[in-house]
């Protein structure tokens, strides 16, 4: 029944990819997702302009769409770049390459840093304002205002979004596969089509979807615990 | 951009010349996933909450099972993976189903939607109101009255908002129906790009169509929420 027929490391390979993607994606959607937020909250009518439009197209489009968008036409910029800096002077060769794996980061973290901004734009407006002003009293720099009282306060109301974020990123990755990366996805077709046994390694490429799934939600809950210290719930 | 508009403006919209293409495909396929989905999902609902693990077990396992793998693996694995098998291949009326992309892409987008509004509907039945269970109780109704009267129309109500928000996600979905050799609105701006080389005009085009369409979607899903839940505002 378990026999992966040779496949296994190829698989084993994939996975890492995946997970690599993944995580990768989360740290630069997050990034994204506190600029815009802050962006979104600020007090320059041109920055929540821009807040608003960006999350509001991501939102609207499908991330497939996107992604084909960003991976074939990021490709055509950075040539045209290359081309236009090579024109300037002549003794360097500029180059970008762009491997499939880059750009799936580049475009995961952009589309899901809209979804991340809206994540973070309500935690943030969930931490009480007294709270802030009192730091800012005490004479704490802005940033120190931010590092001490507002993210771990935010991270509380925020990490229910991040774990459906997280989710919905970890599903996602399956998509970049058709952009030409070797993801687990792609790891199993491969199985399949040389085996013919497409259900069976499809399946297996399944199953480590939801092994990571079930890993990640204990994951989340530590951090729900760890962050939830301190907070009294009502006994109901 | 326009160049692109002049010559595929037919198969994007409507049709190729002899099927159903472009933003009629999409739709259609949003139409009979959600519909399959919901019709799918009002009952494993009710049986999800069902105090007896034989009811609700099966249906934990199948929503768990597929909101928790892509809808591409789900795709690919009703698409190539079940056509494989030998049993399906010889058994003439599947292999006369699955041997059509349309139909497995259906198939899939219907049962994932239908896991994902199962888990909606579900949270909302647990949240009824127990005044309004006791109150029903105390009228004599029976337990299928009372979820045809009460609990179930309650529910869906409270719902929609979130119900709304797996509908969009839905059509954002559909896109992979290209996959699946489907013509719809993303295989007709994909044939354009082989054709013409220019990504960013022709996956725009899509990503504009695309935006319409959400746009659309939330104005109605705005207006049904007005309607319905109209006894919540002030």
């Amino acid at each position: 029944m378990f026999d992966l027929a040779g496949y296994g490391q190829q698989i084993f390979n994939g996975t890492v990819t995946t997970i690599e993607l993944s995580v990768l994606s989360l740290v630069v959607s997050f990034v994204i997702g506190l600029l815009g937020a802050s962006a979104k909250l600020a007090r320059h009518r041109a920055l929540r302009g821009i807040g608003t439009v960006y999350t509001t197209i991501i939102r609207g489009v499908p991330d497939l769409v996107l992604m084909l968008l960003i991976f074939y036409s990021l490709q055509i910029w950075l040539n045209e770049l290359s081309d236009w800096l090579d024109s300037l002077q002549n003794s360097i060769d500029f180059e970008f390459p762009l491997d499939p794996f880059t750009s799936g980061v580049i475009t995961l973290g952009f589309i899901y840093g809209a979804y991340f901004t809206e994540t973070f734009r309500g935690a943030f407006l969930a931490v009480p304002k007294g709270q802030l002003e009192a730091a800012r009293a005490y004479g704490m720099s802005p940033m120190l205002v931010f590092r001490r009282i507002l993210f771990p306060q935010m991270m509380r109301y925020a990490l229910p979004g991040i774990g459906n974020n997280w989710q919905v990123i970890l599903k996602a990755t399956a998509l970049v596969s058709l952009i030409g990366l070797s993801d687990v996805v792609k790891a199993a077709q491969a199985a399949g089509e040389a085996t013919f046994r497409t259900f069976f390694f499809i399946s297996v490429a399944g199953a480590v979807y939801l092994v990571l799934t079930i890993i990640s939600n204990g994951v989340l809950m530590l951090l729900e615990r760890k962050y939830a210290v301190g907070v009294r719930k009502a006994a109901l | 951009m326009i160049d692109i508009l002049q010559g595929y403006w037919q198969p994007l919209l409507y049709s190729d010349g002899y099927r159903m293409t472009g933003l009629a495909m999409t739709l259609w396929l949003l139409v009979l996933s959600c519909g399959i989905g919901f019709c799918l999902a009002l009952p494993l609902a009710v049986l999800r909450n069902a105090r007896s693990p034989l009811l609700w077990f099966p249906v934990w396992l199948y929503t768990f099972l597929f909101r928790g793998t892509p809808l591409y693996v789900q795709l690919l694995l009703i698409y190539t993976g079940i056509y494989g098998l030998s049993f399906i291949h010889n058994t003439p009326p599947f292999s006369e189903f699955f041997r059509q992309g349309l139909n497995c892409t259906i198939l899939s987008f219907a049962l994932n939607t239908g896991a994902y509004t199962t888990e909606i509907f579900a949270g909302a039945i647990k949240e009824t109101a127990h005044g309004e269970v006791d109150a029903g109780l105390a009228m004599g109704m029976s337990r299928v009255t009372l979820y045809r009267r009460i609990i179930i129309p309650s529910a869906l109500r409270r719902a929609l908002p979130v119900y709304s928000n797996e509908v969009i996600l839905m059509l954002h979905a559909t896109t992979l129906a290209f996959t699946a050799t489907v013509p719809d609105i993303l295989k007709v701006t994909n044939d354009a790009y082989s054709a013409t080389y220019d990504p960013f005009d022709c996956f725009g085009l899509a990503a504009l169509i695309y935006l319409c369409v959400s746009f659309g979607l939330i104005f109605v899903f705005r207006r049904a929420e007005r309607h319905f839940l109209a006894y919540l505002h002030p």
